[in-house]
């Protein structure tokens, strides 16, 4: 419940229109429970007393009241789904703008998959709570209640004897809806099992064909789908019986009222058309009633969704923009320092990704920084556009920390090219463009250019205006990665950050870009993380990281005489490997 | 693009459709065939016959009691009640209570167990996809991306699971019991019954028309839906580029766009299909209404009594609910036979090629092969592999080394019989591949790839997909010669922790070391080894490269090779352009020749030379 009452603002906006649609409600069920009276009506004051104008009369209004009903309905329909759209509008709108402010470590936190479907399916399910909500939730209970008062003015006698059967229902369906629960929990922990081997052996399909496991695999699958089904049967079991006793429960209420409201007859305490009226609320109320069992189970699952959505609602993002930035100098950034930062995921200290590491960088120097997976290189450069921020030590840009600049203008001044070569679907040109909306065609191609992209552009007909389908699948990786550096040139930014960005580039392509950045940008700062040697050759700087610790720093030359991990890296690369025999690497496309 | 099989580089693959997100908004296709999909399904109930003959026989005897109660309400209002005779009262209440109390007894008694039967049935058509899908050829993987196969089964499963195991019943006995009020009510009043028929046109009239804007709302807003969910896919799954190039802003545009739109096209869809049910809930009024007033007027000229006209009441919300959930479940039921015209469809595809009658088992092979003018082709017309002829002793490394699209990997994948030849021999052994039985055939065969594919299962479990018959001990020893011991030991519980999906817990290095040992353990004769790129650091690939080496250390062994190291020690270089050797000879012999290698070789290599 808490985490519905979360939930609540986003229900203000529309409290009016549902306030206004339960009202209606109101309206139509009264109308309802109105025609069993009118029902009553002719059989007593028409039929028995043999007035064939009351009869007419009386049809005509309850043609009238339908009519009216009808309209009523379509309305109320209307606005409960205008609100439920409406909320669920707002939901997503609130989630994606909340998403935007996210650092990388809550976007890591909560994976892709996952923030996508709380965008969408939670936010679907949310939805469909709210819909059913007002419309049956809100309507069983008052047609329950409405044909109770009802029976009660009809004929209180009869109804008092038809009570106890009532309660019992209710009852049943208190038992029936607290019970569902646990069991369709069982069912869909089961499904997930069920849905992960299913998932495992499609994406593993050549490994399970390759190592001739499909009849263990067939196994497995039908241990699991045994398993699923057993809970599934049990839950349809479950499920059957309870129409069948809220109907019998019901069935006998009718059975009374014949019996008993017969017996009352005789001595004229209850009129023909009054016990017709009441096996007629029988029925009204026996409806409602099985939904009532339905909406159990889409409050339970609404009660997960609303937890997950408000997990990312409530998150608070861990790198917060200063509360008064300072501006940065509108020349070109001169000087970047790293002071003893240290940086972890978590506060504890013995999980430091990066410890104490000093740096320093000029305008128009290339840094570079080789070091083992999972040596922090990433890490390192990630905390300059304040991706995450340092636990321990400053990193300051001019003499500024980047904590007190304005993240905007941060992030202005440097362009990143990232391990993962993502694009967006749209043209080349919007891609290239990405960082930088206003340049110009030249702009652009002059990016891309440099990138050594220009030429596979121009090999397609449509050139910058080709399209990038989802996720650059229609390009092989290292033009995706020519573009993704095309991209971070466009904006032509101070500092520039290649994360490993050249691996499915060739040697030569990646010595061609190296070049025109060396003599087309000779005053930006560079960082690069690489695997190759050939990468970071000619770097002014080259810092070797092992496990979060800066192992050592010089030029090539230098390490090579001085660090033994960086002897170690290039001699398996360039130098003598491990049998003796010269190693290289082709890289290909 | 999955990275599930190794990149068939030289075929055409088809585009993945997105269909995971689609299935989010509401299904409202329509199967092809209503008819075929009917009868297929039914034929899944087949094995279940003799409980679904007793179902059905329970369901015509409680329609019947079930047109039995309203009559006696109507009898004991004329005959007992309007008469005042107490001991008739008392008969008819007490009948009434043991009718109604079959009458529960047996629509609980068919769910029961039509509830088994239809979850059986589903299993057994879950195991029958399940084993099918086992044997479809890699090819099918290749051209059909995991994600949408994946959202196809499991929805097309459930949307099934949905109808069956709420429908048949209740569709047979509500047709059953349209049919038995419709005939009950002209036996007792002809014109009566004749009057509350006009209800039906109206009836049917409205339900068509809210399905045709149904169906109308529900294409615009599956279409609205998917461009949204598109954009919010694109947008998280980018969201660090987006945050690192500061276009938080725009991007926000973009999704309002789509989400206003969903808003406007989600009201106009759903005002329509959330009609249905309150309105005919009004109509069964109108029914009421028509029977009370013509009734009256009947009852008045003493040509219907008052008890018939409570029975017809009866009878009329009896008969309205069936048709209402008839017309309330019309899209789901439409939704399951897509979905199961879909499954049948996966089911039809043919699996491998069965082996042939005469094939034979193997044990271990020495590891001879042999290709004898093999010609392959993905697309008919476009040979890929054209009269190949290669001779491999055991124990032999040959390198395959070319462009891409080359067909390096379709040479695998014919070896592999992922795919049978066109025309032309494989030999192995001596033996014709295609008459020795596959599962022993890829028992002599090593796969390590780029992509490792591990399952969500223990690392000891992962090592032991190799040779189901291996001791822990036995794991443990392959986990060491593949080097990956070490870092196993400092899992947090070492062997025995649990990888997650994907093996997302550990590094790609680390990952590949699992799966050498996979493959140490399942001791191949031949081993099969693609080292494209990665982005391993250098150290761990060291390591990988050095587990490898023990691998192939008395295998026969084709690399599609990318280091140069592998170039140099292999037994034969074999360079392929466009499907055909246009060279073979060992590293020195190939450059000497000043060929096409050569070329290759000074192209990729230049830009390494200090």
């Amino acid at each position: 419940m808490r985490e519905f009452q979360k939930l609540l603002r986003f229900y203000k906006p529309y409290h009016l229109m549902a306030v206004l649609s339960l009202a209606i409600l109101f309206l139509i069920i009264f109308f309802d429970l109105m025609i069993p009276r009118l029902i009553q009506r002719i059989v007593d004051l028409g039929i028995t007393a043999r007035d064939l104008d009351v009869v007419i009369q009386t049809s005509l209004w309850m043609l009238g009241i339908s009519v009216l009903n009808t309209i009523f309905v379509i309305i109320n329909n209307y606005y409960s789904i205008v609100v439920a759209e409406g909320i669920g509008k707002d939901m997503r709108e609130a989630l994606m703008s909340k998403i935007q402010d996210f650092s990388h470590a809550d976007l890591d936190r909560f994976s892709t998959g996952m923030l996508i479907t709380r965008v969408t399916s939670d936010v679907s399910t949310l939805q469909r709570l709210i819909r059913v909500s007002l419309r049956i939730g809100t309507r069983a209970p008052l047609i329950v209640l409405g044909s109770i008062v009802m029976m009660f003015v009809t004929n209180s006698t009869l109804a008092l004897w038809v009570m106890p059967l009532f309660l019992l229902s209710l009852g049943l369906i208190v038992y029936f809806s607290n019970r569902m629960e646990p069991f369709f929990n069982k069912v869909k922990d089961q499904l997930d099992r069920l849905n992960t081997v299913l998932q495992e052996n499609i994406a593993g399909a050549l490994v399970v064909k390759s190592f001739a496991r499909s009849d263990s695999e067939n196994q497995r699958f039908a241990i699991t789908n045994d398993q699923y089904t057993r809970y599934s049967v049990d839950v349809s079991r479950f499920v059957a019986a309870m129409p069948s006793a809220l109907t019998f429960l019901l069935n006998l209420g009718t059975v009374v009222v014949i019996w008993i409201g017969g017996l009352e007859s005789f001595s004229e305490k209850i009129t023909i058309g009054q016990i017709m009226a009441f096996t007629n609320y029988m029925f009204v109320v026996l409806h409602p009633l099985l939904l009532a069992t339905e909406l159990a189970n889409v409050w339970a699952n609404g009660a997960v969704s609303a937890k997950r959505v408000n997990e990312v609602l409530e998150t608070i993002p861990s790198v917060l923009p200063s509360p008064q930035p300072l501006p940065l100098p509108r020349k070109p950034i001169g000087r970047i320092v790293f002071e003893n930062v240290s940086f972890g995921y978590s506060a504890e200290e013995e999980s430091w990704v990066l410890e104490d590491v000093s740096l320093e960088a000029q305008r128009g120097q290339t840094i570079a920084i080789l070091g083992a997976t999972g040596s922090g290189k990433t890490s390192l450069i990630h905390l300059l556009p304040r991706f995450h921020d340092v636990s321990l030590g400053r990193i300051k840009i001019d003499d500024i920390d980047v904590r007190d600049l304005d993240q905007d203008e941060l992030l202005s001044r440097i362009a990143i090219v990232p391990q993962e070569s993502i694009l967006f679907t749209g043209t080349i040109r919007e891609n290239i463009s990405f960082g930088a909306p206003e340049a110009s065609l030249d702009q652009v191609i002059a990016a891309a250019k440099m990138a050594q992209a220009h030429d596979f552009i121009m090999a397609s007909s449509e050139g910058y205006d080709a399209r990038v389908e989802e996720r650059g699948r229609n390009f092989s990786g290292g033009q995706k990665q020519r573009l993704a550096i095309a991209r971070a040139l466009a904006p032509n930014p101070d500092i520039l950050l290649f994360d490993d960005s050249t691996s499915a580039v060739d040697v030569e392509t990646e010595n061609h870009i190296q070049n025109e950045l060396k003599t087309t940008l000779p005053d930006k700062i560079n960082f690069i993380v690489a695997q190759r040697i050939s990468t970071v050759l000619n770097a002014d700087k080259i810092l070797v990281l092992e496990y979060g610790k800066l192992a050592a720093t010089g030029t090539h030359q230098e390490l090579l005489g001085s660090c033994q991990i960086y002897r170690e890296i290039y001699d398996s690369q360039l130098g003598g490997g491990p049998n003796g025999l010269k190693k290289d690497t082709i890289h290909g496309e | 693009m999955a990275n599930r099989s190794f990149n068939p580089d030289d075929k055409p693959r088809q585009r993945g459709n997105g269909t995971g997100r689609m299935a989010l908004a509401r299904n409202v296709e329509r199967p092809k065939s209503t008819k075929d999909a009917i009868a297929r399904l039914l034929e899944t109930l087949k094995p279940y016959k003799p409980q679904i003959w007793l179902v059905l026989f329970f369901v015509i005897i409680y329609t019947l009691l079930g047109l039995v109660s309203p009559y006696l309400i109507g009898v004991a209002i004329d005959q007992f009640i309007t008469k005042r005779d107490s001991s008739g009262l008392a008969k008819i209440g007490l009948t009434l209570i043991i009718i109604y109390l079959f009458y529960n007894l047996l629509t609980f008694v068919s769910n029961w167990i039509m509830a088994r039967v239809s979850q059986l049935a589903l299993r057994d058509l879950r195991r029958d996809l399940f084993n099918h899908v086992q044997s479809l050829p890699m090819g099918y993987f290749d051209t059909h991306p995991a994600g949408s196969l994946m959202s196809h089964l499991t929805n097309d499963i459930e949307a099934i699971n949905q109808a069956v195991s709420q429908n048949i019943v209740a569709l047979f006995a509500s047709a059953l019991s349209i049919i038995g009020i419709l005939t009950t009510m002209f036996i007792l009043n002809a014109w009566l019954a004749a009057a509350t028929l006009v209800v039906v046109p109206i009836f049917v009239w409205f339900t068509r028309f809210i399905a045709k804007y149904t169906v109308k709302g529900y294409r615009g807003l599956q279409k609205d839906l998917g461009e949204m969910n598109s954009v919010i896919e694109e947008t998280i799954s980018g969201q660090k580029v987006i945050n690192a190039f500061r276009r938080n802003e725009s991007v926000l545009e973009d999704f309002r766009d789509t989400n206003q739109k969903v808003y406007k096209s989600g009201i106009y869809a759903n005002t329509y299909a959330l009609a249905l049910m309150p309105v005919t809930s009004q109509l069964s009024n109108l029914f009421i209404i028509i029977l009370a007033g013509l009734g009256g007027w009947l009852a008045l000229r003493d040509l219907v009594s008052v008890g018939t006209i409570a029975a017809f009441i009866s009878y009329g919300n009896n008969f309205l609910s069936p048709v209402r959930q008839i017309a309330n479940q019309y899209n789901s039921l439409q939704a399951a036979l897509a979905g199961a015209e879909r499954i049948f469809g996966i089911l039809d595809t043919p699996g491998e090629n069965e082996d042939d009658p005469g094939s034979i088992g193997i044990g271990k092979l020495r590891g001879e092969v042999e290709f004898d003018h093999v010609c392959f082709s993905y697309v008919p017309e476009r040979p890929v592999i054209k009269n190949f002829s290669l001779k491999v002793k055991a124990g032999q490394t040959i390198a395959l080394v070319g462009p891409t699209g080359a067909g390096k990997t379709t040479i695998i994948n014919l070896l592999t019989r992922f795919y049978d030849v066109e025309s032309g021999v494989i030999r192995v052994d001596g033996i014709n591949l295609n008459e020795v039985r596959k599962s022993d055939l890829r028992r002599n065969l090593g796969l390590v790839l780029q992509d490792t594919f591990l399952f969500a299962e223990t690392v000891l479990d992962n090592i032991r997909f190799g040779n189901p018959k291996a001791t822990d001990q036995d794991c443990i020893q392959a986990a060491k010669q593949a080097e990956a011991d070490h870092f196993i030991q400092q899992l947090p519980e070492g062997y025995h922790t649990n990888l997650v999906e994907r093996a997302a817990n550990l590094s790609g290095g680390q990952r590949q070391l699992i799966s050498i040992a996979r493959t140490i353990l399942a001791d191949p004769s031949i081993l099969i080894l693609d080292e494209a790129t990665s982005s391993v650091d250098t150290r761990t690939e060291l390591r990988i490269q050095a587990s490898l080496l023990k691998l192939m250390r008395g295998r026969t062994s084709f690399v599609i090779a990318h280091r140069l190291s592998t170039i140099r020690e292999a037994d034969l270089v074999v360079v392929i352009d466009q499907g055909e050797i246009v060279e073979q000879g060992t590293h020195q012999e190939l450059l000497a020749k000043k060929g096409f290698f050569h070329n290759l070789y000074m192209s990729q290599f230049k830009g390494n030379e200090i």
